[in-house]
C-alpha cells in the first residue's frame, strides 16, 4: 500500500484527522476526541494492522503552546509505517494512554513523562524513569533551565 | 612378592612416648601442629598459583608472571595486600559470628588434613574410624558458610548460605555412599588400612565397574561439596554478587578462599587415598622389575601425583563448564546420583561377597 | 481529571499481600546497580519468594546523560560523536544511522564505495558485538573461559578497526556524506585473515558452550517470548527473530549495499533463551558471508562527498529512519525547523530500551539464576537504555 492510499484510509476513519505535510513517513494528526479509539482501530483494522509501536515521544512547541505527542507505528504484517500525532496544551498536558493497546507504550510514556512532564491518564504505573523521583522540572522542555546547565557559547 | 608396610602415625608415636616423657609427647604434638600449619600455608600458596596458571592455560593467556619466576610469589603479595586491607563488619551484622565464621569454614578441612596418610610414615593421626571421621567433619563444613552468610545481614549472603546448606547436605549423602563402597571392599574404616589393602591394585579398577562408578560419584559430589564450578551456586558471582562472602573483606575473605582450596586438596587427597591407592606405587601384577622401578619413587610423591591429578581434573572442569541452576543441582543429586549410589553399593556388596576382583587379594 | 504520579517507594510498598495463609514472606532484593549482571549500571528490583521471582522492576537511569537534549544543541556532525556513546558495541551502526537520516533528509548523495565500506564496517562491528556478547554470556553463566575467548576475538577485530579508524570503541567514522577516512591499504588483506580466523574460532565456540549440556539445560524452554507478545512489547533484533518474526531491516528495507549481497535472516522457533542464543551464533556466520562477498568488491571512488566544513541544513520537516544494529532496530525521530544546522528535536528509538521491557514480562515465575540467563540472552547495553 502506498502512502497516499494509507493516509486516505486513516483520514476517512474519523473527522479532524489531518495529514501532516513534510514528513518522510506517512503522518497524520489526530484530534483529542477519540484518540485512544483511533489507535486501537489502527492496531486492529485488517488493512492496517499497526502492531509494532516503534517509538512514542513528544515535541515541545513553546510558540504554539503545545506538546505534540508522536507515535511511530509499523505493521509487521503489511510492512508500512505511520506517524500519529496529538497536540495537547502545555498548561494542562494530560493525554490518554496507549499502554493498553501496545504494552511497550507503558515505558515509552513513562519516558515522555520523565522528560516532558506529559501526564497520561489511566497509565498503570506513571513515575519517573531515568531521573530521580525528586527531580524538579522536565529537562527536554525548551524552557527548562538548570543551575548546572552550561550555556553553549554562540559561535560566530 | 608383596611386602607389608608398617604404618605409624605421629599420634601413635605420641601415645607410645607417654611412658617415656611428657616432653616427647608434647614435642610430637608440636610437630603435628607445625606440619599442618606449614601444609596449609603451602597448599594455600601452591594451589592458588596452580589454579591461576591452569586457568591461564585454558584461557590462552600467561597467568601471573611478574613476581618471582613464573609468578610464584604473586599469591604471597596478594596475601600481604589482603592483610593490609580494612576488615569491614557490616552495619547491624552479628559481629561475633561474622568474625568467627571464616575460621569455622577453615577449621573443617584442616581437621581432615590430619588424618590423611601422605605416606607410610607421614600421617598425623591414624583414626580407626577414619572414613566416618572424614564424613562427619566434612559435613560440618557447611556451618562456616551458613554462619557467615547468616551473620552478614545481607539478603544475597543469606540466599547464598541457604543454597549452600541445601547443596552441601544433599551431596554429602552421595559422597558418603561412594566412600562406603571402598569400606566394603577393604573391610576397614582406617585410612591407613584402606591404603594398605590397595597394594595389589587400586580400588578404582580392582573393584570391577563399581569402583570406577564410585570414584565418579565421589568426584562429582565432592566437587559440589566444596562449592566449585559447575556447582558454585552458593557464591555464583554473577547471580548472587558473591553469595555468602559478599560482605567479607580483607583477610577474612581470603580465609573463605583458603578454605575452598584446602577443601579441594582434602577432596582430592581422599579420592587418591580411597580410590587411587593413596601413597602406594603403581604396580602391575608380576612385572617385578617394573614394580621395583616404581618403588623407587617415594610414597609421598606418589600421593602428591595422584592428589594433584584429581585437583587438575577438578580445575579443568572448573574452567570449562557453566554453572548449574539450583533446581537442576538438586535433581542431579536426588534423581541421579543418589539412586545410582545406592544401586552401586548393592552391586558392590554382591561383588565383595563373591570375591569377584580383577586382582584377588594376596592374603585371601 | 487528575493523574496520579507515584515514586518507587510507593510502588514497593503497595505490593499486595498474598492471599494464601501458608505463603512464605516475600522480600525485595536489589540486583544492581553494582552487580555483576548489571553490565554497566542497571538497577533491577526483584520481588522474590525464596528463589522464585515474583516481579521484576527495572530502574534504569544511572547512565542517563540527556543525550537528546545535548543533540538539540549540536550540529549533525557533532551528533555522530554522541551515538558512539549510546550502544557502544554498535558504534559504527549508530554513526551510520545519523548519516543515513541526515543524508535522506538533506538529499545528500553518496557513492557505492562509501556504501560498501559502511556495510563492511557495520557487519564487522556486528561480528565484534556478537563475539563479545558470547563471551559475556559465558561469564554470566559461570564459564569464565568463554569470556576470555570472546575478548580475544573482539581484540582482533578492534585492531582491524584501529588500523583504519584510529579508534577502538568510539569510532566517529561514518559521517553524513561519507566516511571520516579512507580504508587503510592493509584493510582488505587483514580483514580476510580475521575472517578466516573467526570462521575457525566460531566452531570452537560451539564446542565450548553450545554443545555443553549444562548450557542447553539452562537455556532450553526458559523465558519463552511468543511472537505476538514480542511485537506488542516492541522487541526487535535477534530477540524478536528468535521468536520467529523475520523482522530484519537489512532484508525488508535494504540500505547500504545489503540489497546486493546474499545473506539469510535467521529466525528461531520457540523464542526461548536457547533460540536467542543460537540465532546470534548463526548470525555470526551470516555476517561473515556478507563480509566475504564484499571484501573483494569494494568499488573505487571518493570516500567523502561533502567538504567537512560545509554546513548541513536539513529542510523543514520530520523524519524517521531506522537501522539494524546488533541488538535490533535503532531509530531516529528528527524534527528540523529548516533554518539552523541543529535539529529542533532529536529522539533516539533505542532497541535495548524496548527490549528490556520484555524482560519484566517473561521473568516472573522463573528463578534468580534464570533471570541471569534471560538477561544474558537479551544482550542489553545499558548506556543505550539510559541515553
Amino acid at each position: 500500500m502506498d502512502a497516499a492510499s494509507l493516509i486516505e484510509i486513516v483520514i476517512a476513519h474519523g473527522p479532524h484527522i489531518v495529514r501532516v505535510e513534510s514528513s518522510n513517513v506517512p503522518a497524520v494528526s489526530a484530534p483529542r476526541e477519540g484518540y485512544a479509539d483511533l489507535l486501537q482501530w489502527l492496531r486492529d483494522d485488517e488493512r492496517l494492522r499497526f502492531d509494532l509501536l516503534l517509538t512514542h515521544t513528544a515535541i515541545d512547541w513553546p510558540d504554539r503552546d503545545c506538546f505534540e505527542l508522536v507515535n511511530v507505528l509499523y505493521s509487521t504484517v503489511h510492512g508500512h509505517y505511520l506517524t500519529v500525532s496529538l497536540e495537547i496544551p502545555r498548561s494542562n498536558p494530560i493525554a490518554p494512554t496507549a499502554s493498553f493497546i501496545w504494552p511497550i507504550a507503558h515505558w515509552q510514556e513513562r519516558e515522555a513523562y520523565d522528560l516532558f512532564g506529559v501526564l497520561y491518564d489511566n497509565h498503570p504505573d506513571l513515575r519517573r524513569l531515568f531521573l530521580e523521583d525528586d527531580w524538579v522540572g522536565f529537562p527536554l522542555r525548551k524552557d527548562y533551565r538548570d543551575e548546572y546547565m552550561l550555556e553553549r557559547p554562540v559561535w560566530p | 612378592m608383596s611386602k607389608t608396610f608398617y604404618i605409624e602415625s605421629i599420634s601413635d608415636r605420641a601415645a607410645r612416648s607417654l611412658d617415656v616423657s611428657i616432653w616427647w609427647t608434647l614435642g610430637h604434638l608440636a610437630i603435628a601442629l607445625l606440619t599442618v600449619s606449614l601444609l596449609v600455608v603451602f597448599l594455600g600458596f601452591g594451589l592458588i598459583w596452580l589454579e591461576r596458571k591452569i586457568a591461564a592455560h585454558f584461557q590462552c593467556r600467561l597467568g601471573p608472571n611478574r613476581v618471582g619466576p613464573f609468578g610464584i610469589f604473586q599469591t604471597l603479595m596478594d596475601t600481604i595486600k589482603l592483610l593490609l586491607k580494612e576488615d569491614i563488619v557490616p552495619f547491624r551484622a552479628d559481629k561475633v559470628l561474622h568474625l568467627f565464621a571464616p575460621f569455622l569454614a577453615l577449621a573443617t578441612p584442616v581437621l581432615i588434613l590430619g588424618v590423611i596418610p601422605y605416606g607410610p610414615l607421614q600421617q598425623i593421626a591414624d583414626v580407626s574410624i577414619g572414613v566416618l571421621f572424614v564424613s562427619a567433619v566434612g559435613g560440618f563444613g557447611v556451618m562456616g558458610i551458613l554462619v557467615g552468610g547468616w551473620s552478614s545481614n545481607n539478603k544475597w549472603s543469606t540466599i547464598g548460605a541457604m543454597r549452600a546448606g541445601a547443596q552441601i547436605i544433599s551431596y554429602e549423602l552421595s559422597a558418603t555412599l561412594a566412600l562406603l563402597v571402598i569400606v566394603l571392599f577393604s573391610g576397614s574404616m582406617k585410612l591407613s588400612e584402606i591404603v594398605a589393602s590397595q597394594q595389589d591394585g587400586w580400588w578404582v579398577w580392582r573393584a570391577p565397574g563399581v569402583g570406577f562408578l564410585a570414584f565418579s560419584i565421589y568426584l562429582i559430589s565432592s566437587t559440589a561439596e566444596i562449592n566449585r564450578l559447575p556447582f558454585d551456586i552458593p557464591e555464583g558471582e554473577s547471580e548472587l554478587a558473591a553469595g555468602f562472602h559478599t560482605e567479607y573483606s580483607g583477610m577474612r575473605f581470603s580465609m573463605f578462599f583458603l578454605a575452598e582450596f584446602i577443601n579441594m586438596f582434602v577432596a582430592a587427597g581422599l579420592a587418591a587415598t580411597l580410590f587411587l591407592g593413596g601413597w602406594m606405587p603403581f604396580h602391575i601384577g608380576d612385572w617385578s622389575s617394573f614394580n621395583a622401578v616404581m618403588d623407587l619413587i617415594p610414597p609421598v610423591a606418589w600421593f602428591s601425583m595422584k592428589a594433584f591429578f584429581v585437583i587438575f581434573v577438578i580445575m579443568w572442569v572448573r574452567w570449562t563448564f557453566p554453572r548449574l541452576r539450583v533446581d537442576q543441582l538438586m535433581h542431579l543429586e536426588w534423581r541421579f546420583l543418589l539412586p545410582i549410589g545406592f544401586a552401586n553399593l548393592i552391586v558392590a556388596s554382591l561383588i565383595a561377597l563373591t570375591n569377584l576382583y580383577f586382582f584377588p587379594l594376596a592374603g585371601r | 481529571m487528575a493523574v496520579t504520579v507515584r515514586n518507587l517507594d510507593e510502588v514497593l510498598q503497595s505490593t499486595p499481600a498474598s492471599e494464601n495463609p501458608l505463603a512464605t514472606e516475600e522480600y525485595f532484593v536489589n540486583m544492581g546497580p553494582q552487580h555483576p549482571i548489571a553490565h554497566g549500571s542497571l538497577r533491577i528490583v526483584l520481588r522474590l519468594d525464596g528463589e522464585t521471582v515474583k516481579e521484576v522492576i527495572p530502574v534504569p537511569g544511572f547512565v542517563h546523560r540527556g543525550v537528546e537534549k545535548i543533540c538539540e544543541n549540536f550540529t549533525y556532525r557533532q551528533i555522530v560523536t554522541m551515538t558512539d556513546r549510546l550502544d557502544y558495541l554498535s558504534a559504527l551502526m549508530n554513526n551510520w544511522l545519523v548519516a543515513k537520516t541526515v543524508e535522506k533528509a538533506a538529499g545528500i548523495e553518496t557513492n557505492s564505495r562509501i556504501e560498501t565500506i559502511r556495510t563492511l564496517m557495520a557487519e564487522l562491528q556486528r561480528l565484534q558485538s556478537h563475539v563479545l556478547w558470547w563471551g559475556v554470556l559465558g561469564m554470566d553463566l559461570g564459564a569464565a573461559t568463554a569470556f576470555m575467548y570472546g575478548f580475544r576475538e573482539r581484540e582482533i577485530i578492534s585492531e582491524l578497526f584501529e588500523e583504519t579508524i584510529g579508534a577502538r570503541l568510539t569510532m566517529n567514522y561514518i559521517q553524513p556524506g561519507g566516511l571520516m577516512y579512507d580504508i587503510h591499504p592493509n584493510f582488505v588483506s587483514r580483514a580476510k585473515k580475521v575472517i578466516k580466523h573467526l570462521k575457525r574460532v566460531i566452531g570452537e565456540y560451539e564446542t565450548l558452550l553450545s554443545n555443553n549440556i549444562i548450557l542447553q539445560e539452562r537455556f532450553r524452554m526458559v523465558g519463552i517470548l511468543s511472537p505476538e507478545r514480542g511485537i506488542a512489547l516492541g522487541c526487535t533484533g535477534p530477540v524478536i527473530r528468535a521468536s520467529g518474526v523475520p523482522y530484519d531491516l537489512r532484508k525488508i528495507e535494504p540500505y547500504g549495499v545489503y540489497g546486493d549481497v546474499d545473506f539469510n535472516v535467521v529466525i528461531g522457533q520457540r523464542g526461548d533463551c536457547w533460540d536467542r542464543y543460537y540465532v546470534r551464533m548463526i548470525e555470526m556466520h551470516e555476517s561473515i558471508r556478507i563480509v566475504e562477498q564484499l571484501l573483494d568488491n569494494i568499488p573505487m571512488g571518493p570516500y567523502m562527498t561533502l567538504r567537512y566544513n560545509m554546513p548541513i541544513v536539513v529542510p523543514k520537516g520530520r523524519y524517521y529512519e531506522q537501522i539494524e544494529t546488533a541488538r535490533g532496530a535503532m531509530g531516529v525521530f528528527l524534527v528540523s525547523d529548516g533554518e539552523s544546522e541543529k535539529p529542533y528535536r532529536w529522539h533516539f528509538r533505542s532497541p535495548n530500551f524496548n527490549n528490556l521491557w520484555a524482560v519484566t514480562e517473561i521473568t516472573p515465575g522463573w528463578r534468580i539464576a534464570d533471570i541471569i540467563a534471560i538477561l544474558s540472552s537479551f544482550d542489553l547495553v545499558i548506556p543505550d537504555i539510559d541515553r
